[in-house]
């Protein structure tokens, strides 16, 4: 057991971390400051902005349209969004949500090009499939570290950790999804004479929607999970509260800013999966 | 110049085409072949050619390499050898751009299970081949219209294929094909998936749109029924070889070998053969020359109790019988004229087997044979029946 020596992985990491701070420290700064203020003015100036009850009522009428026009989603959306205001929680609710927003934004602008480019490749499919795994099986809170050492605390570090947590089930469906289009349609497509892309945007990725809708949804249930975590190197919102709750072994409050993110799930997990079966047939 | 040429083409697949390609050389089977070296041959050196207009039958049993073929010819499939050309355009020399160019403007394919869209509407189905060329809506909803209208399916536009029955989407996968205006249709087993009735239905429906379209279609089938239905020419297909290319007669009458004639031979021949291919030399009298006493002395020598009558043009006058014309004979009458018989029953050359079965049932005489006018021969009803039961048939020949 002696034979070898302990491997410095830990080293070569820590090394591989800083020389990525330093040199793009030009574009870490960039995005740390740029995106970061953008972030603040989108939670803070745009969407508490937002008279609480036109905001809950625009959530009505789009659930109303969203479930086919049912009241379920409705009234479930009404209610508990007022009680989240109800209990003080509603600038941690926006905050929150803001952090969904952006996470699988960009999770699903990275994530379904790649899925393409691995539905196309299956050198990239090869390469790609372990590397998503990694990054799924890997305990979110490790991602926190990377994050601080780019972009310090707050709101910035907290969408970068959730992007790579959120960002795996979109390229895997989004794979899934174009490679399940039968054969047969591939060969229609192409004895008509399409290009790639002709053959990508009016036949594949159609055919894959519901699919890849199926992976966005999980994505941003995967960034909404990783609120708590990230609250931990200061994003804030809900999961800020719920920390403080654990700090103080305050349960009552740990319990309610608990409750709003279920809420929230709830309702986001609804919209997205109404949208697909909607538009999927 | 035909519009679809093929030569000395070959598909192999696997790791070793060359190796294969080399043992296909040596003459080893489509069997051995996959045994030693795992190379599955899909085509093996079919060479034939389509001209503009007409309707080529490929047949052969489920894995005899029809499909590989047709894809081949829309390099669909990568040819392991051989050429293709259209027009007299060699694909496999084509860049993907030319390429993509003939498959937009000359070639159409429709597929046994239809392939059609299932997020598309039926319009928008059709439409497909119109939008890949970039061709602006309101034209390209005029003309897959139009396409529509014409496999009778103008009044589903707006539905989803899942909506329509199985006869109905392969009319979509028809009138999606045909919306681009092809010189070329590639027919993949198109029929094969529906019910027998409907798959007549379409046949008949085909054969009438050809008519009046004139395209040149290379139409894929297993069921050598359908191929003597819709085909001008058929080639036989087995093991990836073509085995024999004829016309649906040259194909039954004279299959070249045992594996054509296995085939031909549960073919129900009554639909396929014609008048030209059963009948027989007639026995007639001239009347001009012969009056009832040579009629009679010329039916005694050959046994008949009856006798066409002609003149020197063979331009068919009508028949007489054996007891008029003695009785005719013993009034010393000397024209055959006072005792002819008109209502003489007839077909014409391409008549079929089916309809000449139903009028020789009733008939007191053989079934005269005419072409303008004229009597090429007469059909016995024992010919008919021997026919039917499939046994050797003569063409034009002298025996019954
Ligand atoms: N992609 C492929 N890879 C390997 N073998 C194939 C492939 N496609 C077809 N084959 C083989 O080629 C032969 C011809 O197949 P196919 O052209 O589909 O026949 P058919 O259409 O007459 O039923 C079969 O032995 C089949 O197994
Ligand atoms: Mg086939």
């Amino acid at each position: 057991m002696e034979i070898i020596p302990k491997l410095p992985v830990a080293e070569w990491i820590d090394n591989a971390t800083e020389w990525t701070t330093d040199t793009f420290e030009f574009l870490f700064d960039f995005i740390k400051q740029d995106f970061g203020d953008f972030i603040e003015f989108f939670a803070e100036d745009l969407l508490m902005a937002i008279p609480i009850w036109l905001f809950i009522a625009v959530i009505a009428v789009l659930a109303f349209f969203v479930s086919g026009k049912r009241f379920g989603l409705v009234a479930f959306s009404v209610i508990g969004l007022w009680f989240i205001s109800n209990q003080g929680l509603w600038e941690e609710l926006m905050n929150t949500f803001t952090l969904v927003i952006f996470a699988s934004l960009i999770s699903v602008i990275i994530g379904v090009p790649f899925g393409i480019w691995m539905a196309k490749s299956k050198t990239v499919q090869t390469i790609l499939t372990p590397v998503l795994d990694f990054m799924q099986t890997m305990p979110a809170f490790v991602y926190l570290i990377p994050a601080v050492a780019f972009f310090s605390i707050g709101m910035v570090p907290g969408v970068f950790a959730s992007v790579i947590f959120a960002t795996p089930p979109t390229v895997r469906f989004t794979n899934l999804g174009i490679r399940q289009v039968s054969k047969e349609l591939i060969e229609a497509s192409d004895s008509f004479g399409t290009t790639g892309a002709q053959k990508l945007f009016k036949v594949q990725l159609p055919m894959a929607k519901t699919t890849i809708m199926a992976g966005i949804n999980q994505t941003v249930m995967l960034s909404l999970s990783m609120v708590v975590i990230a609250s931990m190197i200061g994003a804030k919102g809900l999961g800020q509260t719920v920390i403080t709750g654990l700090q103080r072994a305050d349960v009552g409050t740990g319990f309610v800013a608990g409750l709003g993110i279920v809420i929230l799930a709830i309702i986001i997990d609804r919209f997205t999966q109404n949208l697909n079966t909607q538009k999927g047939q | 110049m035909p519009v679809i040429k093929v030569d000395k083409l070959s598909k192999i697949f696997g790791k070793n085409a060359k190796q294969a390609t080399k043992m296909l050389d040596q003459g080893l089977s489509k069997e051995e072949i996959l045994k030693k070296t795992g190379n599955t041959v899909g085509v093996n050196r079919a060479s034939f050619e389509v001209e503009a207009g007409e309707i080529f039958v490929i047949m052969g049993l489920s894995g005899s390499g029809k499909s590989t073929l047709v894809r081949l010819i829309n390099r669909l499939i990568e040819p392991t050898e051989g050429s293709v050309m259209i027009d007299g355009e060699d694909l496999a020399k084509m860049n993907k751009q030319d390429l993509r160019k003939v498959r937009r403007e000359k070639l159409s394919m429709v597929f046994q299970k239809f392939a059609l869209f299932p997020h598309r509407t039926i319009i928008q189905n059709a439409e497909f081949g119109l939008e890949v060329q970039g061709i602006d809506k309101t034209e390209r909803e005029k003309r897959a219209k139009e396409s529509l209208e014409m496999v009778g399916l103008g009044e589903y536009m707006n539905q989803y294929p899942s909506q329509l029955s199985g006869g109905m989407q392969q009319r979509v996968g028809l009138a999606r094909a045909l919306a681009n205006d092809p010189e070329v249709l590639l027919m993949d087993e198109a029929f094969s998936a529906l019910d027998p009735l409907i798959r007549k239905e379409m046949q008949d429906e085909l054969l009438e749109l050809q008519e009046s379209m004139k395209k040149t279609i290379l139409f894929i089938t297993h069921d050598l029924d359908e191929a003597l239905r819709i085909g001008d020419r058929i080639a036989l297909m087995k093991d990836g070889k073509i085995v024999q290319i004829g016309t649906p007669e040259e194909i039954l009458v004279n299959p070249a070998n045992d594996y054509v004639e296995k085939f031909v031979e549960d073919v129900d021949r009554s639909k396929v053969l014609e008048a030209q291919h059963i009948m027989k030399r007639p026995e007639t009298v001239d009347i001009e020359k012969h009056g009832p006493r040579a009629a009679l002395e010329r039916m005694r020598k050959e046994g008949l109790s009856s006798i066409y009558v002609v003149d020197r043009k063979r331009k068919l006058y009508g028949y007489v019988t054996a007891d008029d014309v003695s009785a005719a004979a013993k009034q010393e009458k000397k024209d055959l004229r006072d005792i002819l018989h008109t209502d003489v029953p007839k077909a014409e050359m391409h008549t079929s087997m089916h309809e000449i079965f139903d009028m020789i049932h009733d008939s007191p005489v053989p079934i005269a044979v005419v072409e303008e006018d004229k009597l090429k021969g007469i059909i016995v009803r024992g010919a008919v029946i021997a026919a039917l039961a499939g046994s050797e048939v003569s063409i034009n020949g002298d025996h019954s």
